[in-house]
């Protein structure tokens, strides 16, 4: 049986993990190294990291800091942010990265999963998808951090990128994103439901009850951050009590 | 000194994680696509991470082929990981009409409907009494396609994804796992340790 993943994101900001609401009001939360090898020693099941740097120069260092976490890190890692083209994934797979994250991309330019899944295999090719309510029921996809609203329907964009070969969706609640106000059960269960490929439920964890709504509303894994970077619990702990509450976690 | 272990360069697109794992347990890492390099190793790693079709593409145009077959058929230390263990077999039903390696006489096959694929994941690799190097454990798989049965000749291991398949298959200093090691946390490590111990013992020819 696969068991249910926990996932720490580092939001990575030239070269410092941090961490706001909304990203907006951004912590310092660390060195990205050290902290992905004290999440992997807390049993973490793999690491997301999401480069949020906002100009070119804060970029250059994604490639960096992607080595400098290989070295030290024996799960699979996960790199997004930046993406644009099939090459920028090439470097980030050549440091270190073993799944890339296509987001804004993606939504500008279907066609390059793809040319993503045709180069790299489906198992590299993360779709990450924000997305907004629109009202019961409904999702709209969100692009640019945020800062833009688009037409796409949240729950047809991921089928329609599973179809061009996504192997994954990090699936972030724009509504509860860095609120600590839990996943939204909606949306997760809604692509869940639409998608043969796992689902990575993301934005709005707070308690471990939360991450257990998350994996019964249909998914595979469960990102979170705030909650592990300023030690308000261990992944440790975390699986303690999913397993408890009758979840096969890796223990 | 370190011991020297060779890595086909297969385009595979998580060669950086191997080549870490492997140095963290003490390795020095050769990477190459020169079937003399390949002829030579002591210790030789069959990664992968892509489409089958492709990969036996590249082994072929790099004339791997014969080195590869070499080294396995005199059970010389060899890691095969994830699609290299695929490669093993005699064909993948994602490559229709594209031959393997034919190392084992497995054919792979794709994960049957209804269940999500890829998996991408950790699953209980659980190991029949005769493995030396693999032990239970959860590992890290990242695949599509599996094979069903242990090749004959070897020793195996098993997880179960909708229906049991084969995790590993070992033969002394030789071992093919389904799943990734150097992604595996502290249990694929000390695999890949035991692997490294057992590849010492055989004592060949320098890389």
């Amino acid at each position: 049986m696969l068991t249910k993943r926990i996932i720490p994101c580092l939001d990575v900001r030239d070269g410092r993990v941090v961490k706001g609401v909304r990203f907006q009001g951004l912590r310092d939360a660390g060195d990205p190294a050290e902290r992905a090898a004290a999440y992997e020693a807390q049993g973490a099941d793999e690491i997301v990291l999401l480069d949020v740097s906002a100009t070119p120069e804060g970029r250059g260092h994604a490639l960096d800091t992607v080595r400098r976490v290989r070295a030290v890190l024996g799960i699979p890692l996960t790199v997004g942010g930046g993406v644009r083209e099939a090459d920028d994934a090439a470097a980030l797979l050549d440091a270190g990265a073993d799944k890339v994250g296509v987001n804004t991309a993606a939504v500008r330019d279907p066609a390059i999963v793809s040319r993503l899944a045709a180069r790299f295999g489906s198992q590299c090719v993360v779709l990450a998808l924000d997305a907004a309510s629109t009202g019961p029921g409904g999702w709209q996809v969100v692009v640019r951090s945020g800062t833009e609203r688009t037409s796409l329907d949240a729950v047809g964009w991921a089928q329609q990128a599973v179809e061009l070969g996504a192997g994954e969706i990090l699936l972030t609640s724009w509504d509860r994103d860095g609120t600590r106000a839990g996943y939204d059960l909606e949306l997760v269960g809604a692509v869940s439901r639409r998608v043969h490929v796992p689902v990575i439920a993301s934005g709005g964890a707070d308690t471990v009850q939360h991450m257990a709504d998350a994996f019964r509303a249909g998914a595979s894994a469960v990102l979170a951050a705030s909650i592990f970077h300023f030690g308000d619990r261990t992944v440790r702990d975390v699986k303690h009590q999913l397993a408890a509450a009758g979840l096969e976690v890796r223990p | 000194m370190m011991p020297e272990v060779c890595v086909i360069r297969t385009g595979s697109a998580n060669l950086a994680s191997v080549v870490a794992a492997l140095r963290r347990i003490g390795a020095s890492v050769r990477i190459t696509t020169d079937p003399d390099v390949v002829r030579g190793a002591e210790r030789l790693v069959l990664p992968g991470v892509g489409a089958f079709g492709a990969a036996m593409d590249r082994l072929h145009r790099d004339a791997l082929v014969p080195a590869i077959r070499e080294h396995v058929n005199a059970e010389r230390p060899f890691l095969a990981i994830c699609l290299g263990l695929q490669l093993l077999g005699p064909s993948s039903e994602e490559a229709p009409g594209v031959a393997g390696l034919g190392l084992v006489d497995t054919p792979v096959t794709r994960f049957q409907d209804g269940l999500i694929v890829p998996q991408l994941g950790w699953n209980l690799v659980e190991p029949s009494p005769g493995c030396r190097l693999l032990q239970r454990g959860h590992a890290y798989y990242a695949n599509s396609y599996r094979m069903l049965t242990v090749p004959s000749g070897w020793q195996g291991a098993v997880s179960v994804h909708g229906a049991p398949f084969v995790a590993a298959f070992e033969k002394g200093p030789m071992l093919a796992c389904q799943f990734h090691p150097e992604l595996s946390g502290a249990w694929g490590k000390a695999l890949l340790e035991r692997w490294l111990a057992a590849s010492a013992d055989v004592g060949a020819v320098s890389c």
